[in-house]
């Protein structure tokens, strides 16, 4: 008896009907089988989209007098607005917390699942559904009117009509992307639940683990923000199909309100994509430097505070589509506010490495990486946040290169960068760290080939979402540049999922605890983890950070330490 | 072979093959989850509530006439059944606090039926409304020239005031009524659960959470009708 509640939870069931296969997974109500179900859909998702970009890079890649063309002009728009909505609804935004943050919360706070089990699987099923139908209909009608579906454009744009057949491939991404907004919130809600009510004894707020933390603000986001998104799309929606003039200036609509109830939504959307991978840098850099992180307390709240200004900010999109003076200096000053709680978690990552035991895990790369891309992403915001250089800035390659950097080099790779970290104690296998060093090197120098030379490109005047360029001599080497790192980059992506799937597949099984040393809750339990997480009551009478006493428990017996040492 | 072992808050049943997992009710985090949930609808209707302050400013004049042609009275009526209905929805779920599960059960069918009620009064309001031409048609209608004259672009067209007031008028109040047709059918199968027995005096929760989802619904109404029948 006691062994059957001792297995791993590869091998044990939520349900008593579905124990085998495919089922045994889709109708799973463990946090951590529905974790890995969104590790293998959401990163399906984005190798597509990664695709995507590599053609629009191909494209780019000499000037239009060449004649050199790899997407037809009038395809280009639903390259990039394919690209858009699976990086961003489908990869990012679920990316952290549904894939992690669903398997490593409750194992952080040591609970034995989220508060509401089948809700968790109700959000994967509405995210699947959305995927779906945002994936079809994009290959049924096609969508160029970029993610931001900005009116008249949205409401004008007719679908392409790919079988003959009229269909409204734009009403029907819109809706996608009103259900899988319902599968976020409901995710944000059973993760605040959790953390108010199923702590282990002695885990006060203050001694979460910071991925928890920055989990925590994410999901008070996730449940601010999105319902007003959700009914502005479906305004749009209702505005292409009966004749309301909602946000059509000649039937006595503005289109500006909807600007504004887009990126309502669509700023705080940033930081719910870029909050949980700062919280698992958080947790990578203090392992991987054996040391308490510096500052744990300001992280926590810089975290916080984070999405508090972060829900504040949203007209800086709207800099040259009409707004008071007045309003544009406010947004723009709040702009610059958020900048300190961000560069305090910098600071904070840099002092904790200061005089560290440091190793250079493939996950610790990643997360030094994301400090470098972040640094630049975040700098970068700064110049668009000022008034005056955000006119010339303004929809150029400038804002491309800065928001990849951000969201690219800075929450996929603080994502991937967890995946190398979790991924021992998620699967109990162990993946090559050679080549997960050589997949690094490649994404890290073809990501920066990638976009740096955008940033110039931008400030030269490139606009972006242009299907080809005149023939200038800056542009033509620019460019180019930039689609050979676009070549260097695919190759490093295509390395790490290989290593991913190969350690899956061949991968040497090991059964280590805490193959990293680690002092948080999550690695003391088995690897893989048993079903219900934990095999006795936990009382948690130590900081999460704090090495002295974790690994005077290691020598006492008490932890479970790692090889490392 | 099947035995039960309690597991903190989890009621684990280990079978030969599997564990099946019945989550141990924590009802205050149940009440914050929902809490939670009914903030979201709130936001959801507070976008409606924002671009209607929105363009009532742009439109104040034009907002004025076309609110004239609603109907206050039974808008009135309207807003005196919901709100008798909530005072149902508590004394049913009192009933059944106390004990008294057939006059909860009573008190939840007439709730049912007043929600029933205030759907038929909006249903003759919208069906004078499209008497009037007032109603939205698709583009393809439009077309094929079934159109109300009053909506579509061309001599007869109201002002855009006032075709924006429709609009909203009849989105916001169909969203709305979509909400109730929701909470009618919840508190139909909480109906149902108290008679099969698995919602009973001491396991209230659900009954209670319906109840909220109701009064929101009301407090919804609250705003809408003041906004669409009283500000003429």
């Amino acid at each position: 008896m006691e062994k059957a509640m001792n297995q791993s939870y590869l091998n044990s069931h939520t349900s008593t009907k579905w124990t085998k296969g495919f089922m045994s997974w889709f109708m799973s109500t463990d946090h951590k089988r529905i974790g890995v179900m969104y590790a293998f859909t959401t990163f399906f998702f984005f190798f597509g989209a990664v695709i995507l970009g590599f053609f629009m890079k191909l494209q780019k890649m000499y000037p239009a007098s060449s004649g050199w063309e790899i997407i037809p002009a009038e395809w280009y728009g639903s390259f990039f607005t394919l690209h858009a909505i699976i990086m961003i609804f489908l990869f990012i935004i679920p990316g952290a917390p549904a894939i992690l943050g669903n398997f490593f919360l409750p194992l952080q706070i040591g609970a034995k699942d989220v508060a509401f089990p089948r809700v968790n699987l109700l959000s994967f099923w509405l995210y699947l559904f959305g995927a779906v139908m945002a994936v079809v209909g994009v290959l049924l009608g096609g969508a160029d009117t970029g993610w931001t579906f900005t009116p008249p454009y949205s409401v004008t744009t007719k679908s392409i009509s790919l079988f003959g057949i009229d269909f409204d491939s734009v009403s029907w991404m819109l809706t996608a992307a009103f259900i899988l907004g319902w599968g976020t919130i409901l995710t944000g809600i059973n993760f605040i639940v959790t953390i108010h009510r199923m702590r282990a004894r002695g885990m006060g707020l203050f001694r979460m683990p910071l991925f928890t933390w920055s989990i925590y603000a994410t999901s008070w986001l996730q449940v601010l923000a999105t319902p007003v998104v959700g009914i502005t799309l479906l305004m749009i929606v209702i505005e292409r199909m009966l004749p309301v003039g909602f946000f059509d200036p000649t039937k006595g609509g503005d289109p500006i309100l909807f600007q504004h109830l887009f990126w309502i939504y669509s700023h705080p959307a940033v930081y719910i994509m870029i909050l949980p991978s700062m919280g698992l840098v958080s947790e990578i850099i203090p392992t991987n430097s054996q040391k308490p992180i510096f500052g744990y307390k300001s992280i926590a709240i810089a975290s916080v505070s984070i999405a508090a200004v972060g829900y504040l900010i949203w007209a800086h999109h709207m800099f040259t589509t009409g707004m008071s003076d007045f309003a544009a200096v406010l947004f723009s000053f709040l702009t610059f506010f958020v900048a300190i709680p961000t560069a305090i978690k910098v600071f904070n990552w840099t002092a904790t490495l200061y005089k560290g035991s440091i190793t250079l895990t493939p996950a610790m790369l990643f997360a030094l990486a994301f400090i470098f891309n972040f640094s630049i992403g975040g700098l970068t915001g700064m110049f668009l946040g000022s008034l005056s250089t955000d006119i010339h800035l303004h929809d150029t390659d400038f804002i491309v290169a800065h928001f990849h950097y951000t969201m690219f080099g800075g929450a996929a790779f603080g994502l991937i960068g967890g995946i190398f970290h979790y991924f021992p104690k998620m699967f109990g296998k162990m993946y090559s760290l050679l080549w997960a060093k050589i997949g690094f090197v490649f994404m890290f120098v073809g990501f920066n080939a990638l976009y740096f030379p955008m940033l110039w490109l931008g400030y030269y005047g490139m606009p972006r979402r242009y299907h080809t360029y005149p023939d200038i001599p800056i542009f033509n080497d620019l460019q180019m540049a930039s689609t050979i790192g676009s070549w260097i980059l695919v190759t490093g992506v295509i390395i790490v999922l290989s290593v991913w799937i190969h350690a899956l597949l061949k991968g040497k099984r090991t059964s280590e605890q805490n193959p990293w040393n680690s002092s948080t809750l999550e690695w003391q339990t088995a690897t893989p983890p048993i079903l219900f997480n934990f095999e006795e009551e936990l009382e948690i009478t130590r900081d999460p950070y704090d090495y002295e006493a974790f690994h005077a428990e290691v020598a006492a017996g008490k932890s479970v330490g790692g090889s490392r040492d | 072979m099947q035995r039960s072992l309690l597991v903190s808050r989890w009621e684990v049943h280990v079978t030969d093959q599997a564990h099946t997992v019945e989550h141990h009710h924590d009802e205050e985090g149940t009440r914050l989850g929902f809490w939670l949930f009914l903030y979201t609808e709130l936001f959801l209707f507070g976008a409606f509530f924002l671009v209607y302050a929105v363009y009532r400013s742009a439109h104040v004049d034009e907002f004025k006439i076309a609110a004239e042609s609603l109907n206050t009275t039974l808008g009135a009526v309207n807003t005196i059944i919901l709100l008798t209905s909530s005072l149902t929805m508590v004394l049913s779920l009192d009933a059944l606090k106390s004990g008294a599960v057939k006059l909860a059960k009573i008190f939840l069918i007439t709730t049912i039926l007043l929600g029933l009620a205030f759907l038929v009064i909006k249903g003759f309001e919208w069906a004078a409304k499209f008497e009037h031409h007032l109603f939205l048609q698709t583009a393809s209608g439009i077309a094929a020239g079934e159109g109300s004259p009053l909506l579509t672009p061309g001599p007869e067209m109201l002002p855009n005031g006032q075709v924006l007031f429709f609009g909203l008028y009849f989105i916001m109040t169909g969203t709305h009524a979509l909400h109730i047709i929701i909470g009618g059918i919840w508190m139909g199968l909480v109906y149902y659960w108290i008679s099969k027995g698995s919602i009973t005096p001491d396991n209230t929760g659900v009954l209670e959470r319906s109840g909220l989802y109701w009064h929101l619904v009301d407090v919804i109404w609250i705003f809408l009708f003041p906004l669409y029948y009283l500000v003429a």
